[in-house]
Order: C-alpha cells, then structure tokens, then sequence
C-alpha cells in the first residue's frame, strides 16, 4: 500500500489548505436504542474501550448527537453502513 | 414455570444459555416471523430490477427510504446533508443490510427452541439475537409512536387499547435484550 504525498497549499503563515476534507461519522440519539447496546456496539466495531464507549453512549444520549469516527469518505462510509447493521441511527458528512 | 420470566446467562460450559416458557416461546416465534415478513428478501420499492447483473451484485434499485416508517429505521440515509450521495449509498448498502438483518432474523426464530428448553447459543448466534431483537424492537417502536415521553403514551392508552398488549412485548423485549448485552459483554 502506497501513500502519495498531500499537496499542503499555503495561503499564508496561519492557513494550510488541505485538499481532501476529512469526514466524520455521526451517531444520532434515539428513543429506542439501549443505552449498554449503543456502548456494546462502539466498542464491538471501533474497538474502544468500555470507558471511551461508554463516554461517547453518554455524549449521544445527553447531546443528541456525537462524533464517532473520522476519516476517508470510504471510511466513514463503511462505519455507517455498520451502524445502520446493529441499528444505530448514523449519518456521515464534512468534519465542521 | 408460570411466572418466570427469561433472560440470557453466560452458560458454565460456554456460550450463551436462555430457557423460554411457553408464552415467551409463542410470543418470541410470531414476532420474529413478522419481522422476517416484513425485512424479508425485495425492493422496498416494490419493482422488480430489470438488470439482472445489478442483482447479482446486490445493487438495490431503491433510492429513497422505504414509504413505511418502520422500515425506514431499519435502513435510514447514509449522508447528513446529501441526497443524492444518500441515494447512491442506499443503492449499494440496503440489499446488503436487508440480507443481514433477514440472517439475524431467522437463525433467532431457528434458535428459539421448545418451551422450557434451555438454548445455549454460540457467539455468532448470540450476536444474531442482538441484532434481531433490537430491529425488532425498532420496528416495534416505531409502529407504537414511541418518543422519550413512553410513559405519557402508556398512561393514554384505554384499557381496552389493543396497542398495550403491544407495549408489553415491546416492554419485554427490551428486558431481554439488556440481559443479553450484559451476559456478551464481559470484557474490559
């Protein structure tokens, strides 16, 4: 697997532009979804563990919403597809 | 034994054991048939696909949610704020999803067992009830309106309300499937 270089383009001291914008996978609260399932299934399929699943459960259930991954858009693509397998209400977009 | 309510154990010998009585047995059985009716296999737009490579591929021809709500949890838009990128996204994603689901689904009601017959499931099967119980639990949910204020919608309910039966299965359900994440998830 090879990595080409990032063309990095700087505007000025304080910018780095950096051409492909990352994406982020979001999970949404619901009133279904248990709250040890939701914890189960960060762990199961990112691999956290039980404190930063349960951390982000948390975030979820108290804020309505929480970032769960970033990355490539084939990445979080494929994150998303898995969230929408266990169940979990998951959508992807542009990192803020 | 009337009265005992199942829940899912980590079994001595391995895996994981649940024992259903009679009703539960019953109950669990027609339940999981409907929701097999329901995800089972075809276009939730209801065409048939005319190229035949796209459905051995497993490309769906649908590409907006499914009319029914239901359904519509189970297989919700991919992007936050993209259409057409969400279209593409089902396209590619819900046969594969719909075939997973359908799998959880029968290998639960294929591994329900006879009433007062303890089960002990492999983790694949176990991970399978997981799944099948918590689609099941959304469609349930779903179809009974339920938002965070459940309790205000029990307390509205008649006696006579032919939902509450409903509420109770739901009710049931999620017990069951809390004992089943605490007996699969004993790591760290």
């Amino acid at each position: 697997m090879s990595v080409a270089p990032v063309e990095i383009e700087e505007t000025d001291a304080d910018t780095v532009v950096v051409p492909d914008k990352p994406w982020v996978t979001i999970v949404w609260n619901d009133p279904v979804n248990l709250m040890s399932y939701v914890a189960f299934v960060f762990q199961k399929h990112f691999g956290y563990s039980r404190e930063k699943s349960t951390e982000l459960m948390m975030d979820v259930h108290q804020k309505g919403r929480a970032v769960v991954s970033g990355g490539t858009r084939e990445e979080m693509e494929r994150d998303v597809e898995a969230m929408h397998g266990y169940g979990l209400w998951a959508t992807m977009q542009h990192d803020e | 034994m009337a009265g005992v309510v199942a829940s899912f154990r980590r079994a001595r010998k391995g895996g994981i054991s649940v024992t259903f009585g009679t009703d539960e047995s019953r109950v669990l059985r027609h339940v999981l048939a409907e929701m097999v009716e329901l995800v089972g296999p075809g276009d939730a737009s209801g065409t048939p696909d005319d190229d035949p490579l796209a459905v051995a591929i497993g490309i769906g021809t649908s590409t907006q949610a499914p009319a029914d709500p239901a359904l519509a949890r189970l297989f919700p838009d991919g992007y936050s704020d993209d259409p057409e990128a969400s279209a593409d996204f089902r396209r590619y994603t819900e046969p594969g999803l719909r075939g997973a689901k359908l799998l959880a689904l029968q290998t639960a009601l294929a591994t329900v067992g006879e009433p007062g017959e303890r089960v002990t499931l492999t983790s694949d099967q176990a991970e399978a009830w997981l799944r099948a119980l918590n689609d099941t639990r959304l469609v349930l949910g779903e179809r009974l309106g339920i938002t965070d204020e459940i309790e205000a919608v029990i307390e509205s309910l008649g006696e006579d309300d032919p939902r509450l039966a409903l509420f109770w299965v739901y009710d049931r359900l999620t017990f069951l499937q809390e004992t089943l994440v605490q007996a699969i998830w004993t790591g760290p």
